[in-house]
């Protein structure tokens, strides 16, 4: 994997170069150390210098949970490489732990051999005990098997902000950046972008800014003079195809698509929103673009937040709640009213660790019967989810192309995992993105036994079984809508039992013809002579394609597909799903889709779960595919895997 | 909406097709013909005209207008008319409620639609009971209610919506009732002409399930003895001929004989105080319909509406930030450039 290469370069005379070609590093400390920060800085840089990557952040729900407990471990994991990677990596090559408990929380994913950054100015005794260590793991020979570099970062970095004038109390906060600093030059990554960003970001206080800046040096050039380490590594550009590229994560990607969304319906877009994690960052994002048009409404509550997009999608303008697993629960009514009303509305669930408050910032797809079924009465919606925190911008464009067309809320299913995770962008041409226009209607569209022109708010287009969207300001086709039964046509209120019946399966039928106008379910199978299907929905896509990677090296014949539309499904998958002998589902749920797909085509799909509110490891996949596939013992749990993570 | 000037209309172009379905004698029916005779008097358009309601009796209103109209779910008309009103600042936005849709279920959409001073006409058709699901206590119905829900009596402390929206801040706060057609168009022409959120309670009286909840106060013989009507700029006095008043002081809001105070004596009504404090004691006055109790308008203050806000920032963004470039936006970030 590693070949060493001796090379002079600036900032780094005397060490030999090590070429590799991924790594995953973990930052891990307390939930105050600023470790997300110092991920998405390190994650910021190596997309700077044309790495492929992915990222996993992995937080706890308090803003400060007790500081050195276990609980209070927050971690961010980024994966670089010089080629296609699909997943966050599975085990990390180097651990950064800024506090025994960081140490402890992770140490278990780390295969031997691999390298562990500790600040051991944090591994005394309180903090050891805080931890749940009898004895000091940098004494007691536990750690012996991987590659330990102790480090006094927050005494050095005490030291090195002294000139800032920083009080110590404040200076001990810029060991962060010391960590940057010293991962960076082991990376061999780019400084002056970070230290730009600094400068940036902390401009409002430049003592903050100064400490910073001196901390992140310190650590390179601590790495630089402690000859600590044998090499530097290097992690060349990834081969990606060419354009323009962002690093983006799938919350910023969704709100895009919407402002997009908006553009290309050339609408104005109305966020009705109630913070929650992990959505809030959506509504956050959007209201900044109110040059676009953009409205954003923190409402009182979820219910408010759906009611009033409700009333801007009545009044013409494309609208749009945020939410997750929870406030879908309380926002479900509603979306039964615009199932009733016919009106276009986005619902964005960015699925959470459930039920209840259950696991707040943690990744789960528990959400997908809830979309399907979670409403009184029958009330199809159509779900959209997208594969990867890039997606969510086409994610986003798609949903609305449906809602618009098909006068339907329409369901997109993100979650924790996409929401906040990354991975590069390339930034599409916008003149290639759909027209989604709809039209207004101006006219009468019925005629009274008078004679007169009339407007019938439920006079349905033949093909789509779409209603006419008549927004108030347009004379003469002013109309009543509501919760009742409306008359097939006319609108009027009508308990008649037929008409009931009839509108029931219209709404169906408007839902499921959806199919005939969403490309069919693509299938990866390189041989075309798969011995199992492994379909997948949502942020399990990399990991899956990943997982199937390694089990096609190992010679099985795997095929993959992945779903983007889980209401109506593509109009093929029932014939993909006949097609291969053995099919398997990997949700992080207990199994819902396998429920739909043994429900609606009468296959015997077999389930794999994982709800631990982390994404699956590749390895979890393949493992699972080759348990089906009875290549290997079948093993107890996803955590038992050991495959060593060559591809992913 | 178009420049041609708003056509001349009668009751009659402002009522649906639709059979209304309220019970014989209910006051629901004069409350909708007061606001059918009334619209053509404002000057508007149908098709700019919206009625959103939630769910009960009051709010099967918008079927009888013919006007564009939403009736919603239980309690969200509130919500739903916000983001209606802020998108389309062009339409004159009603909301049709009542007492259980708008002060049970709805209270916290009621509570922040006004304090957020949404651009919308609310009436509240308070009856003092839950009509539609046949006679439970209603949040406004008086402690010891004997109904389906309470056969022992009912335990809960009634709200007053005047007391409520009062201390929500709400710019425009009124009462009227069911009886007096003139009253009520007077009083929701006013309504409607408040810029921002308007609130009227008006008193309703469901002959079904609690038939003359307010004929105590609202009886024709009774009105000059028990109701206090609100004149702005003028001291607060009722009764036949004038001889009894409201005089407030630090033991709050009492009704007295003027000749035993004096005119000076009594309070000034000013619905333009900022200071929200003095409507507030007024409408602690009475508490309940069987004690002499003001009508009219508590409370009418300028502030500017919530979606001219929203809107003003939108203005403002553009301004400032130059006009939408999708292409500049996905770009925002750092960029890096492959090939």
């Amino acid at each position: 994997m590693a070949d060493i290469v001796t090379r002079e370069q600036p900032g780094h005379p005397e060490l030999p170069h090590q070429v590799v070609d991924r790594v995953v590093v973990r930052f891990a400390g307390d939930s105050g150390d600023g470790m997300q920060l110092t991920g998405d800085r390190f994650t910021t840089s190596s997309a700077l210098v044309g790495n492929d990557l992915s990222t996993l952040p992995d937080f706890p729900a308090e803003i400060r949970a007790p500081a050195g407990t276990l609980a209070g471990v927050s971690a961010f994991q980024v994966h670089i490489s010089d080629h296609d990677i699909l997943t966050p990596g599975d085990r990390p090559d180097v651990l950064v732990a800024m506090n025994p408990a960081a140490l402890r929380a992770n140490i278990a994913d780390l295969d031997p051999g691999s390298t562990i950054i500790v600040n051991t100015d944090a591994f005394e005794e309180r903090n050891l005990a805080k931890a749940g260590y009898a004895a000091n793991p940098l004494d007691d020979g536990s750690l012996k098997g991987f590659r330990v570099y102790e480090v006094p970062m927050t005494s050095i970095t005490m030291e090195a902000v002294k000139p800032s004038g920083t009080k110590p109390r404040d200076a001990e906060r810029s060991k962060n950046f010391f960590a940057l600093g010293l991962i960076s030059f082991m990376y061999t990554r780019p400084v002056e972008p970070t230290l730009e960003w600094i400068t940036r970001r902390f401009a409002r206080t430049p003592m903050v800014a100064e400490a910073n800046t001196l901390a992140f040096k310190a650590g390179w050039n601590f790495g630089e003079t402690a000859e600590l380490f044998d090499s530097v590594y290097e992690v060349h550009p990834a081969h990606l195809e060419a354009g323009t590229y962002t690093n983006i994560s799938g919350n910023t990607a969704v709100a895009w698509g919407l402002v997009a969304a908006g553009q290309l319906a050339k609408l104005p877009l109305f966020l009705g929103s109630y913070p929650i994690t992990p959505a809030s960052d959506i509504l956050h994002e959007l209201s900044k673009h109110k040059n676009f048009g953009v409205r954003t409404m923190q409402a009182e509550d979820e219910i408010a937040g759906i009611g009033a997009a409700l009333g801007a999608a009545y009044g013409g303008a494309l609208g749009v709640t945020t939410t997750s697993g929870p406030g879908i629960a309380l926002k479900s009514e509603t979306m039964g009213l615009a199932v009733s009303l016919e009106l276009p509305l986005l619902v964005l669930d960015i699925q959470r660790g459930g039920p209840s408050t259950g696991l707040p910032t943690k990744t789960e797809q528990a959400d997908l019967l809830q979309a399907m079924f979670g409403r009184h009465g029958e009330s199809p919606i159509p779900i959209v989810a997208p594969a990867t925190p890039g997606d969510c911008f086409f994610v986003a464009i798609e949903a609305a192309r449906i809602a618009l067309k098909y006068r339907t809320p329409v369901l997109i299913l993100s979650d924790g995992y996409l929401a906040n995770g990354a991975e590069p962008w390339r930034v599409p041409d916008v003149t290639q993105l759909p027209d989604i226009r709809v039209d207004f209607a101006t006219e009468p569209n019925h005629t009274r036994p008078d004679g007169e022109g009339d407007f019938w708010p439920y006079l349905r287009d033949e093909e789509t079984l779409a209603r006419p969207w008549a927004v108030p300001g347009t004379p003469g086709l002013e109309h009543r809508i509501g919760g009742l039964e409306k008359a097939d046509g006319s609108g009027a209120v009508s308990y008649a039992p037929a008409n009931h019946d009839r509108m029931v399966r219209l709404r169906a039928a408007k839902v499921a013809g959806i199919a005939r106008d969403i490309p069919p379910l693509e299938v990866d199978d390189p041989g075309g002579d798969g011995e199992v299907l492994v379909l997948g929905w949502g942020s399990t896509y990399g990991a899956i394609a990943a997982g199937a990677r390694r089990a096609r090296v190992r010679g099985h014949r795997v095929a993959t597909a992945h779903l983007r539309h889980l209401n109506p499904f593509p109009p093929n998958l029932g014939e993909v799903l006949h097609r291969y002998p053995r099919v398997l589902v990997p949700e992080m749920n207990l199994g819902q889709l396998v429920k739909l797909v043994r429900a609606e085509f009468l296959v015997d799909a077999r389930p794999f779960s994982k709800v631990s509110g982390q994404p699956f490891r590749a390895g979890e996949i393949e493992r699972a595919i080759l348990d089906l596939l009875g290549a290997l013992p079948p093993s107890t749990d996803a955590a038992g895997v050991t495959t060593k993570d060559d591809i992913a | 909406m178009t420049d041609t000037a708003v056509p001349v209309t009668t009751k009659k172009d402002w009522t649906s097709d639709q059979e209304v379905r309220w019970c014989p004698g209910c006051g629901d029916y004069s409350i909708l013909t007061a606001v059918q005779m009334l619209m053509p008097e404002l000057g508007v358009r149908r098709e700019d005209t919206v009625f959103v309601s939630g769910i009960g009796c009051s709010s099967r209103f918008p079927y009888y207008m013919n006007t564009y109209g939403m009736h919603s779910i239980h309690g969200r008309a509130p919500a739903i008319a916000t983001g209606l009103a802020v998108t389309r600042p062009d339409l004159h936005v009603w909301v049709i409620t009542g007492d259980g849709d708008a002060l049970s279920i709805g209270g916290n959409h009621l509570l922040h639609a006004l304090r957020r001073n949404v651009d919308l006409t609310i009436l509240l058709f308070n009856n003092q009971i839950y009509g539609l699901t046949k006679g439970q206590y209603s949040p406004t119905s008086e402690p010891g209610k004997i109904t389906k829900s309470t056969p022992f009596g009912s335990l809960d402390h009634p709200y007053n919506p005047i007391s409520l929206a009062l201390g929500a801040e709400a710019t425009f706060v009124a009462r009227t009732h069911d009886m007096d057609r003139k009253h009520m168009m007077e009083t929701f022409r006013r309504a409607h002409a408040h810029r921002g959120a308007s609130l009227v309670e008006v008193y309703q009286n469901c002959n079904v399930f609690n038939d003359g909840a307010f004929e105590q106060i609202t009886a024709r013989d009774a009105r000059p003895h028990m109701l206090i009507p609100l004149r702005h700029g003028e001291p607060i006095r009722f009764g036949p001929d004038a001889e009894r008043g409201v005089v407030v002081d630090e033991g709050g809001a009492r009704v007295v004989e003027v000749a035993d105070v004096g005119v000076e004596a009594l309070a000034v009504h000013d619905e333009h105080r900022e200071d929200p404090s003095l409507a507030f004691t007024l409408s602690r006055l009475a508490t309940g319909p069987y004690t002499p109790t003001p009508i009219g308008v508590f409370r009418d203050v300028e502030r500017v509406d919530y979606g001219s806000q929203v809107n003003d920032q939108l203005v403002a963004a553009a301004a400032e930030k130059g006009p939408a470039d999708l292409a500049e936006l996905l770009s925002s970030g750092s960029t890096w450039t492959v090939g």
